[in-house]
């Protein structure tokens, strides 16, 4: 029996091993410095409004006027709270249920064809560009609205928060059901054999088997699609105007906080005013939120992965 | 769309004999599986299928509760009885079926809710009227798991081990009061111990029930049967494919000391499988 020739291995040596190391490090640093830039940027600019605006957070955060441009300038965000809450809020309810049952069709009843053709479909709503939806609403959604409501003498206005949630809403809905789906196709097929066993018809094994031990999962995704639906801009600034107001009625125009930084960037106000820092705290307050709802997601998927696992 | 009633009291003459296949042949996709299986399951007996790996051992056992009908493709040919009911008849409601047939499956797979839950949930949804309470710990005794769970009936059921997750899915299996109970390799993921207490219930359980086990251990189908099937994979002549048929059906006892078919026993000897 002759002996095999091997080839050198021609592997990385020891220092090699450590210059790969030192460069995956430093990308990874890299990550990490822009966020605690975008930190020190906010922060102090944040702070620099406060002392120029002559306001204080806790006034900020409460007042309900918004008025940058009267002598003297008034900085109350509730308004622009109360626009994001409005449009999100409703976005959500369009998008949650229509993913959600998506997904479960998706995951539990649609056959490989069906799912083959209607995933990537659903999946391109994602991909449309976000100032598409926005004229979307203008030309389309708002019209049809203003068409049908006004049969039963409900006034809609050009500009109006509900436009701006019902596409902001179809935007989010590939957020849900894309993941929804994932985790449901992730449940256990020995689960499903299980309930099916005991006597279960489909519907109970969807609702009561598949999705509970999907739970976790899917509210993750609720998360994740809500504040996906607070940070968007163009379609709402398109579909819901510039107006800071408080209003109960969903067919006038609201101004988001993304609007409002839209509106501060785009227009005249000089450099170092108090106005052209209001953006940096408003910002603020959008990150704060973003964050908060992060945390709350992992909260929610530890809280559950302790029950259900 | 009327269903069929399913209790035994309409059982027809072979009142012993609880389910029966006749010409049975299953298909996935083009390929055969299992051709021409016919066997008799005895009432309140433990039968037990045995044969090498990919004999169709399982595919024939998911045939008796309409399993299969989760898998796309699958075709079946032949006649399955349940009683004198046909199984395979499109008017069989697989709802109802599935209820007199429980199984138990090769992996524990209680589900992700509570221990007490994961006994109540099967009955609920059939429409149980009675004492919930009653009925779990009843399932659990009659599982032998009351003991070790009884403090802690509201945790989960993936937090027990694997023997107890697998006397949990057989109280589980209890509580929608089948007449009989499939068992796919039901030991084949637990511990000696745990398996000898699996196979201590099942003695304890064939007076109020049937029983079909498959099984890959042989010494278990020895232990606990009182009918075996021994599978084989025979050459198909039309399609050149091995598919599984049944080489021989006998009591256990014989099958293991005196079994007519020569593969039985190269396999039971270990000369195949």
């Amino acid at each position: 029996m002759g002996r095999v020739q091997w080839k050198s291995p021609g592997r990385f040596l020891h220092w090699q091993e450590r210059l790969v190391h030192m460069i995956l490090a430093i990308f990874a640093v890299i990550t990490i410095l822009t966020t605690i830039g975008i930190l020190v940027v906010l922060g102090t600019e944040t702070y620099q409004f406060f002392i120029k605006a002559e306001t204080t957070p806790f006034e900020f955060l409460t007042s309900r006027k918004l008025e940058p441009e009267a002598d003297p300038p008034k900085f109350g965000i509730v308004p622009l709270i109360w626009g994001t809450m409005v449009v999100t809020f409703g976005s959500c309810v369009i998008a949650l249920p229509i993913g959600l049952a998506s997904a479960i069709y998706l995951s539990e009843y649609a056959g490989s064809l069906t799912r083959s053709i209607l995933k990537p479909a659903l999946e391109i709503l994602a991909g449309v560009p976000t100032i598409v939806y926005g004229y979307l609403a203008l030309m389309l959604v708002t019209p049809a609205l203003r068409y049908t409501l006004e049969l039963v003498g409900i006034k809609v206005d050009t500009y109006n928060a509900a436009s701006a949630a019902i596409v902001v809403g179809i935007m989010i809905i590939p957020m849900v059901s894309s993941l929804s789906e994932d985790v449901l196709r992730a449940v256990p097929q020995g689960l499903r054999e299980a309930a099916y066993g005991l006597g279960a018809t489909k519907f109970e094994v969807c609702t009561q088997v598949v999705v509970p031990a999907g739970l976790s999962g899917i509210m993750a995704s609720f998360i994740l699609a809500f504040s996906r639906a607070i940070g968007e801009t163009m379609a709402v600034v398109l579909a819901a105007g510039q107006l800071p107001q408080i209003s109960g009625n969903i067919f006038t125009s609201v101004q988001t906080m993304t609007a409002y930084i839209v509106s501060v960037t785009s227009g005249d106000a000089p450099f170092g005013t108090a106005e052209h820092l209001s953006l940096y705290a408003v910002g603020s307050v959008l990150f704060l939120i973003t964050l908060c709802l992060n945390l709350f997601s992992g909260w929610i998927l530890r809280h559950y992965r302790e029950e259900y696992s | 769309m009327a269903s069929p009633d399913l209790s035994p009291a309409n059982s027809g003459p072979h009142s012993n004999t609880v389910l029966r296949t006749e010409s049975l042949s299953v298909f996935y996709g083009d390929s055969q599986a299992l051709s021409d299986i016919t066997i008799a399951i005895p009432q309140n007996q433990i039968t037990a299928l045995i044969g090498p790996s990919g004999c169709g051992k399982s595919t024939l056992l998911r045939c008796f509760n309409r399993m299969n009908d989760l898998i796309a493709g699958l075709r079946i040919e032949g006649q399955i009885w349940f009683h004198e009911h046909d199984l395979m008849d499109s008017a069989v409601d697989v709802v109802a079926v599935r209820r007199r047939i429980g199984m138990v499956f090769q992996k524990p797979n209680p589900f992700p809710k509570s221990i007490y839950n994961n006994i109540a949930w099967g009955a609920k949804i059939n429409g149980f009227l009675g004492d919930m309470d009653e009925l779990v710990e009843r399932c659990l005794r009659r599982a032998a798991l009351w003991d070790e769970v009884k403090d802690k009936l509201d945790k989960s059921g993936e937090q027990l081990s694997g023997g107890q997750q697998q006397r949990l899915c057989i109280a589980r299996t209890l509580a929608v009061e089948p007449e009989v109970i499939l068992m796919d390799e039901p030991c084949s993921a637990l511990d000696p111990i745990s398996t000898a207490a699996v196979e201590d219930l099942m003695e304890d359980l064939k007076a109020d029930y049937t029983i079909v086990i498959v099984t890959h251990n042989m010494q278990q189908a020895r232990r606990v049967s009182d009918m075996t099937a021994c599978l084989m994979l025979d050459a198909n002549v039309s399609q050149g494919r091995r598919v599984g048929v049944v080489a021989e059906f006998s009591p256990t006892d014989k099958l293991f000391t005196n079994p007519t078919d020569p593969r039985t026993e190269a396999y039971i000897t270990g000369r195949i499988g």
